[in-house]
C-alpha cells in the first residue's frame, strides 16, 4: 500500500505508541510547507509595505466568529469547492504574489486543510506562499495572545 | 550511527506526544451558568438546555473534519449508553457548516444522543468555538464544571461525570 507523504510520520507514530492513538489521515505537514509564525506575520502586516493576501481556508463558522482582519475566506482546502475557490480567486495573480493561508479549526498535526490549500497553490506555480502556524487553534495561538481580530462576513 | 538517529528520533516523537497530551489540558471555569440555548437536531426535534436541567450535560462542540473529534465520539456514545440512567445527557453541537456530512456521520457512527448544528452566535455565548474540540461538562443545576479544549483522554471526563452524577441537585 503506497500512503501519502504526509501520513508517514503517522505510521511511525502509530507503531510507537499504539493502534488508535492518532488517524492515518493527511494533515498540516511542517516539512512540506514554508510557515510564518503569527508574531512574524503581525510584523508583515504592519510595515508600510510587502503585506501578503491572507487566505482562510477552514471553516466558514470559525471565519465568522474571529478572523484576520483583512482575510478573506475562500471555503476549507479540504474539500473540492474550496481548492476550486483558491483557484479562481489567485487565477490572474502574479505567480511571485505573497500569499499567507491559515485554518486554525484544530491542532496543527490534525488541520485537513491547510496541507491541498498550499499544494494548491505550488502546482500553479506560486513562489511565495507561506502557511501560519497556529499550534493548538486559532483561539489559543490568535484570539487568546491579544492578536487584532474582526468578526462576521 | 543509525541505532543512535532512532534513539534521537523516539525521545523527539515521545515529547511531541507529551506537548500535545499537556496542550489538551481541562481549563477549569468555575461554576458559571450554561448559556441557555434551544437547536434543532437532525431529527427535527427541539433540543434545549433547559430541557436537561437535573441531569448532568456533555456538551461536545465538534465537526466531521476534525480528526480528534471523531476519536472521542465513539467514547461519548459509550458514556451516553452507561450513565443515561443515572443522569447523564450528551448532547452534540456540530460546527460544520453544511448539513449532509453532519447527517452522514450522525448514522455512520450510530450516534445515540442528539445532534444539532451550531451557529456563530451559540458559539459567542460560550466563549468562542474557535477550535475543534471543544468540551464542556455541565452540573445537575446548569452551571459549566469545566471546559476541555483539544482531544481529551475520555477517562477524564468520566471521572467527572461520575463525581457530578453522584451528586443530588441543589
Amino acid at each position: 500500500m503506497r500512503l501519502p507523504s504526509c501520513s508517514r510520520p503517522l505510521v511511525i507514530l502509530v507503531l510507537l505508541f499504539g493502534l488508535g492513538q492518532v488517524p492515518l489521515a493527511c494533515a498540516a505537514d511542517n516539512a512540506s510547507m514554508k510557515t510564518i509564525s503569527p508574531d512574524e506575520l503581525v510584523r508583515l502586516l504592519t510595515a508600510k509595505t510587502g503585506k501578503p493576501l491572507l487566505f482562510q481556508v477552514g471553516s466558514h463558522m470559525l471565519y465568522v466568529q474571529a478572523h484576520i482582519p483583512g482575510s478573506e475566506y475562500l471555503g476549507a482546502g479540504s474539500t473540492p469547492q474550496g481548492i476550486q475557490n483558491l483557484r479562481g480567486r489567485v487565477g490572474t495573480l502574479p505567480k511571485n504574489t505573497s500569499i499567507v493561508l491559515y485554518c486554525g479549526c484544530c491542532p496543527w498535526s490534525h488541520c485537513p486543510n491547510v496541507n491541498p490549500a498550499y499544494d494548491a497553490l505550488q502546482q500553479l506555480g506560486f513562489t511565495n506562499v507561506k502557511v501560519l502556524f497556529l499550534a493548538n487553534n486559532f483561539g489559543a495561538d490568535w484570539v487568546d495572545k491579544g492578536y487584532s481580530v474582526a468578526k462576521g462576513d | 550511527m543509525k541505532k543512535l538517529l532512532l534513539i534521537l528520533a523516539a525521545g523527539l516523537l515521545l515529547l511531541g506526544w507529551t506537548l500535545w497530551q499537556h496542550s489538551a489540558k481541562p481549563r477549569t471555569t468555575g461554576l458559571r451558568p450554561a448559556p441557555a440555548f434551544s437547536l434543532t437536531d437532525l431529527s427535527g426535534r427541539t433540543v434545549s438546555l433547559s430541557d436537561y436541567r437535573g441531569k448532568v450535560v456533555i456538551l461536545d462542540f465538534w465537526a466531521t473534519w476534525c480528526d480528534p473529534c471523531k476519536q472521542e465520539i465513539p467514547h461519548f456514545i459509550e458514556m451516553q449508553n452507561k450513565y443515561a440512567s443515572q443522569g447523564l445527557q450528551v448532547l452534540g453541537v456540530s460546527m460544520d457548516d453544511d448539513e449532509p456530512p453532519v447527517r452522514q456521520f450522525q448514522q455512520q457512527f450510530k450516534m445515540n444522543y442528539p445532534v444539532a448544528i451550531g451557529n456563530p452566535k451559540l458559539a459567542d455565548q460560550y466563549g468562542g468555538i474557535l477550535g475543534l474540540p471543544i468540551t464542556f461538562v455541565i452540573d445537575r443545576n446548569g452551571r459549566i464544571t469545566v471546559r476541555h479544549v483539544g482531544a481529551t483522554d475520555p477517562s477524564v471526563i468520566e471521572t467527572e461525570i461520575q463525581k457530578l452524577l453522584a451528586q443530588p441537585p441543589s
